[in-house]
């Protein structure tokens, strides 16, 4: 079971037992100093959750749209993570069949996050590691 | 009863509780290795603490029943029914036994012989199923039943009436409730943001309330989890004597701030770590005394503990003042082993080259010790340190000494914190480290300065380093905004004094400090960061952090505990706890706190008389008692109060009538009316006090321990460099009443701070022995130059043969006299201030 969720036009998905919640737009306090893919921290009921932007993360260019992201709230190593993402689809049930692995000509920074490929009627999900995105080095 | 015994029991009828469970149910699957060796552990466990208790009955039951199981976890014996039994009975007489224990205090009296020796043939195996053997253990097992009415109604009012003062709750209870209570914190501070933008009144009062049982709760729930240090150093004294005794050296155990509390996880976590830390400084650290005194030291080392909050960790120092780390042999392993190359460590300074011994496999120990060389390195201990958050560092002087200093952070702290802004966005810092706030502006006023590009403002009369929160977390200013106008936070980390610059400062805040996550912790800039009342997320400033960002305070740690001992230089000396009491007639009387090592009330029973004078038996030794005013008896019945003196081995009982109070005074006595054994008077609480002379005192109980005094003088000022707190307390007294102004420090490094404040002082006494910079360091660095060069030193050291006199003067000592010699250094200090008179 995958959420899906879209960034700078790509469907991307991330499996939904991993994540805790979905927010709309949220008061982001920013982190100085923090790396450049963090885009400041959260308040989830009383949890402090760091956000990470996934544009950011993908090495994709900014939002320039001038809407807020939604937040994909994550669960790793007993740590809340928020994803920002461009917009939160639905959850779907995928076929392992329909599974391809990593083309060799995807982005070599794509690969290491990517899962493999989903092929999706006329479109292509992008299987994220959720905790390969959280390994952001200082 | 003993806290030992009491924690004991506590434990061994948990146990017991179990062991007969587990006992029946190894009768009914005989081939179970886990519950054998639950059932082996728990008796071993006995054992174990009740040998460490001294509770030879208990020991031996438990140990003739170890042996047992221990064959049959061997698969040596096969477990059988009548073993079975066998083993039960033994519970039977532990939990008989315990019973008694927990009535009396006292191990009852019996004869467990026939059990041992019962058990001691079923452990030999094949004697079991004999019918000769086995009628003694029947006939054993009749007598535990006549014994069994007796056992067990002990055992019932046990139960029933003395209910345990304590119980124990699973340490994940405690941190769920923390966590609940953390959140109850930040909800209930939301609720009075709410409540005061609202005019409802209504609210008001309830909130008022909630908001106060929060607050109780909060501290309640906080207590449950903190406990003293001290707990976890209660075994390293005797560690220390030990191994003292097994290496052949002599070793002084200073252990500090045993009151400071810690969370009780962290305690558990980092007592390991620190015996072993121990261990290894009286190993490898300390030198043997044939060393020591061929380095010209003194042939006791001393092993200091040190524990204290510094902003929101706890700092743990354990230091010696032994041979320190040899730089050379570190360098050598560290090439051998590839860690580094020649030309990287060509570029090292030596703190960064003795952080190798944090590597693993590393081990400079020429030879593996029992002691200390078992495989389990500093590494090990780093790691273990790292694991709950914490930092360990070192710093280490060749034939000064190591200290290794364990920064833990306290992750569920509630701390007040003032929040502030800079470059938009806004920041906690906590309340702890915020000395004052400035603010600075165009006009009048205090300003902003620049030399080149460092920030600096005048302080009263200092010039205090700024660090510009701005540009330190790399904000972009506002447009608009000038950089010389704002708020400057004086924060202190160590000594080192240092100001943030901020935009705006707002309220302060009561804060739950909550850590960052893992992928943000390597920003040393932040404590951990937490949710304002408003909901917002914010970061929690960390000024140790900033204060090694910026280069400032890289000592900070080895600094603090001189700072809290002295934090304003000589106004401490002025500010002291006294101790009231009252003996005899007339007015209260009062000691500096300091100088009693302990309070006791003695049982009037336990007061001797040998000869003329009054003695009583003290932790193994007699100590002599001393009765404040002649005509004081000791008690016929009941109790006697008694302040113990001591230094070392040496203690002193002074029989008080009562005592009353604890306060702080500035002891600016009067000698109006002086009689022997006071050093005066002075005016503490409003009442007219006298001040116990200690020293005379002392002689009264000892009369080696040195000479008493009376003169009197001006008011010249005195630095008195000494780090023994005892001798230091001694020597201010005195002096001050003899007329001087004294400021005091522990160590010559602490003098030099002094130096470079521009503090004048007229006369400078100075210790030799002494951790950082000892007296003959400190004199040649006075001599050498400086505002102090021409000030009279004089030394002042429990050695005083000819050739340390030399050595001394040689350093730029003007006159080296003995430690408890106060005639003696009243006398010098007169020659030293008025030359031409005492000529």
């Amino acid at each position: 079971m995958m959420l899906t969720l879209t960034v700078a036009e790509q469907l991307c998905g991330v499996p939904v037992l991993s994540v805790r919640d979905v927010l709309g737009v949220q008061v982001i306090t920013r982190i100085p100093l923090a790396p450049r893919e963090v885009a400041g921290s959260l308040n989830l009921r009383g949890r402090i959750v760091t956000a990470v932007d996934l544009r950011s993360r993908l090495g994709l260019p900014a939002r320039d749209d001038g809407k807020g992201a939604m937040s994909v709230v994550v669960e790793v190593g007993g740590e809340l993570y928020s994803l920002l993402a461009d917009q939160v689809g639905e959850v779907l049930t995928l076929n392992a069949e329909e599974r391809a692995p990593n083309p060799p000509t995807l982005d070599a920074a794509w690969c290491g996050f990517s899962l493999g490929v989903h092929r999706l009627g006329d479109q292509l999900l992008v299987l994220l590691d959720v905790e390969r995105l959280l390994e952001l080095s200082a | 009863m003993d806290d030992l015994l009491a924690d004991f029991l506590t434990e061994t009828n948990e146990g017991l509780a179990r062991l007969d469970e587990a006992l029946l149910q190894l009768e009914k699957e005989p081939s179970s290795r886990g519950v054998l060796s639950e059932i082996f552990r728990t008796v071993h466990t006995i054992k174990g603490t009740c040998g460490f208790l001294g509770l030879p009955r208990l020991e031996g039951v438990a140990h003739a029943a170890e042996n047992v199981l221990g064959l049959w976890r061997e698969g040596t014996l096969a477990v059988t029914q009548e073993g079975v039994t066998l083993i039960l009975s033994a519970a039977d007489r532990i939990k008989q036994i315990v019973a008694g224990l927990e009535a009396t205090g006292q191990e009852p009296a019996g004869d467990d012989t026939p059990l041992k020796a019962a058990l001691d043939a079923a452990a030999l195996g094949e004697a079991l199923p004999e019918e000769g053997d086995h009628e003694p253990i029947l006939a054993e097992e009749e007598a535990p039943p006549a014994d069994a009415p007796l056992a067990a109604s002990p055992e019932g009012a046990g139960a029933g009436g003395q209910a345990p003062q304590t119980i124990r709750v699973a340490v994940e209870v405690l941190e769920d409730l923390m966590v609940l209570v953390s959140e109850l914190v930040l909800t209930r501070n939301q609720l009075l943001q709410l409540a005061r933008s609202e005019s409802n009144a209504a609210f008001a009062v309830p909130l008022q309330r909630l908001s106060q049982i929060t607050s109780d709760l909060q501290d309640g729930v906080m207590k449950t989890r903190m406990q003293p240090i001290g707990h976890a150093w209660s075994k390293l004294p005797r560690l220390v004597r030990d191994l003292s005794r097994d290496l052949g050296k002599r070793i002084e155990l200073d252990m500090r701030g045993a009151e400071t509390e810690l969370d009780r996880q962290v305690l558990e976590l980092i007592k390991d770590p620190l015996t072993h830390m121990v261990r290894n400084s009286a190993d490898h650290g300390l030198e043997t005394p044939e060393q020591r005194r061929a380095a010209g030291k003194g042939e006791t080392g001393r092993i200091l503990l040190n524990a204290f909050h510094e902003g929101g960790h706890i700092v743990l120092e354990i230091g010696d003042d032994g041979r320190g780390l040899n730089t050379d042999r570190i360098k050598a392993k560290a090439l051998s082993q590839g860690l580094a190359t020649e030309t990287e460590l060509a570029a090292m300074n030596d703190r960064d080259v003795h952080r190798f011994i944090f590597r693993a496999g590393f081990s400079t120990a020429a030879e593996v010790t029992s002691v200390s060389g078992r495989g389990v390195g500093m590494d090990v201990v780093k790691t273990n340190i790292e694991r709950i958050g914490g930092i360990v560092d070192l710093r280490s002087r060749e034939h000064r000494g190591t200290t290794f200093t364990i920064k833990i952070p306290l992750t569920l702290a509630i701390a007040a914190a003032l929040i502030v802004e800079a470059g938009g966005e806004r920041f906690a810092i906590p309340q702890a480290g915020v000395l004052e706030l400035v603010r600075v502006g165009p006009g009048k006023g205090p300003k902003v300065e620049k030399i080149k590009e460092a920030r600096v403002m005048r302080l009263r009369d200092q010039l205090l380093p700024l660090i510009p929160l701005k540009s330190l977390l790399r904000l972009e200013a506002e447009p608009g905004q000038s950089d010389a106008e704002g708020f400057v936070v004086v924060t202190q980390v160590g000594a080192q004094l240092f100001g943030i610059v901020v935009d705006r400062v707002f309220d302060t805040e009561e804060i739950v400090v909550k850590p960052v996550a893992p992928i943000l912790r390597h920003i040393t800039m932040f404590s951990g960061n937490t949710i304002l009342g408003d909901g917002s997320v914010i970061m929690i400033l960390d000024p140790n952090g900033i204060a090694r960002a910026t280069g400032l305070g890289s000592e900070a740690a080895s600094d603090h505990a001189v700072r809290k001992e002295e934090p304003r230089g000589g106004m401490l000396a002025r500010q002291t706890s006294l101790l009231l009491f009252r003996a005899g007639e007339g007015a209260p009387k009062a000691v500096p706190l300091s100088l009693v090592a302990r309070l006791e009330n003695l049982k009037a029973g336990s007061i001797e008389r040998a000869g003329d004078s009054l003695v009583t038996q003290y932790r193994g030794n007699l100590m002599p008692l001393v009765p404040l005013h002649s005509f004081m008896s000791p008690p016929e019945a009941g109790h006697q109060a008694v302040l113990v003196f001591g230094d070392g081995d040496r203690a002193m009982g002074l029989m008080v009538d009562e005592i009353l109070d604890v306060v702080d005074a500035a002891l600016d006595m009067d000698a109006a009316g002086v009689r022997p054994g006071f050093l005066g008077s002075c005016v503490v609480a409003g009442r007219v006090t006298e001040i116990l002379d200690t020293g005379f005192w002392l002689k009264q109980g000892q009369p080696d321990w040195f000479e008493p005094l009376a003169a009197t003088g001006a008011r010249p000022s005195l630095l008195v460099v000494e780090d023994s707190d005892f001798f230091r307390n001694l020597i201010v007294p005195a002096v001050m009443a003899a007329g001087y102004d004294v400021t005091t420090v522990p160590n010559g490094r602490e003098a030099l701070r002094l130096r470079e404040a521009g503090e004048r002082f007229d006369v400078i006494v100075s210790d030799i022995n002494m951790p950082e910079l000892d007296g003959l360091g400190l004199a040649r660095a006075v001599r050498e130059g400086g505002i102090w060069a021409e000030v009279p030193m004089i030394a002042l050291s429990s050695r005083s043969d000819p050739r340390d006199v030399e050595r001394g003067r040689a350093a730029g000592f003007s006159d080296y006299i003995a430690k408890f010699d106060r005639e003696a250094l009243l006398t010098s200090l007169q020659q030293c201030l008025h030359p031409a008179l005492a000529r």
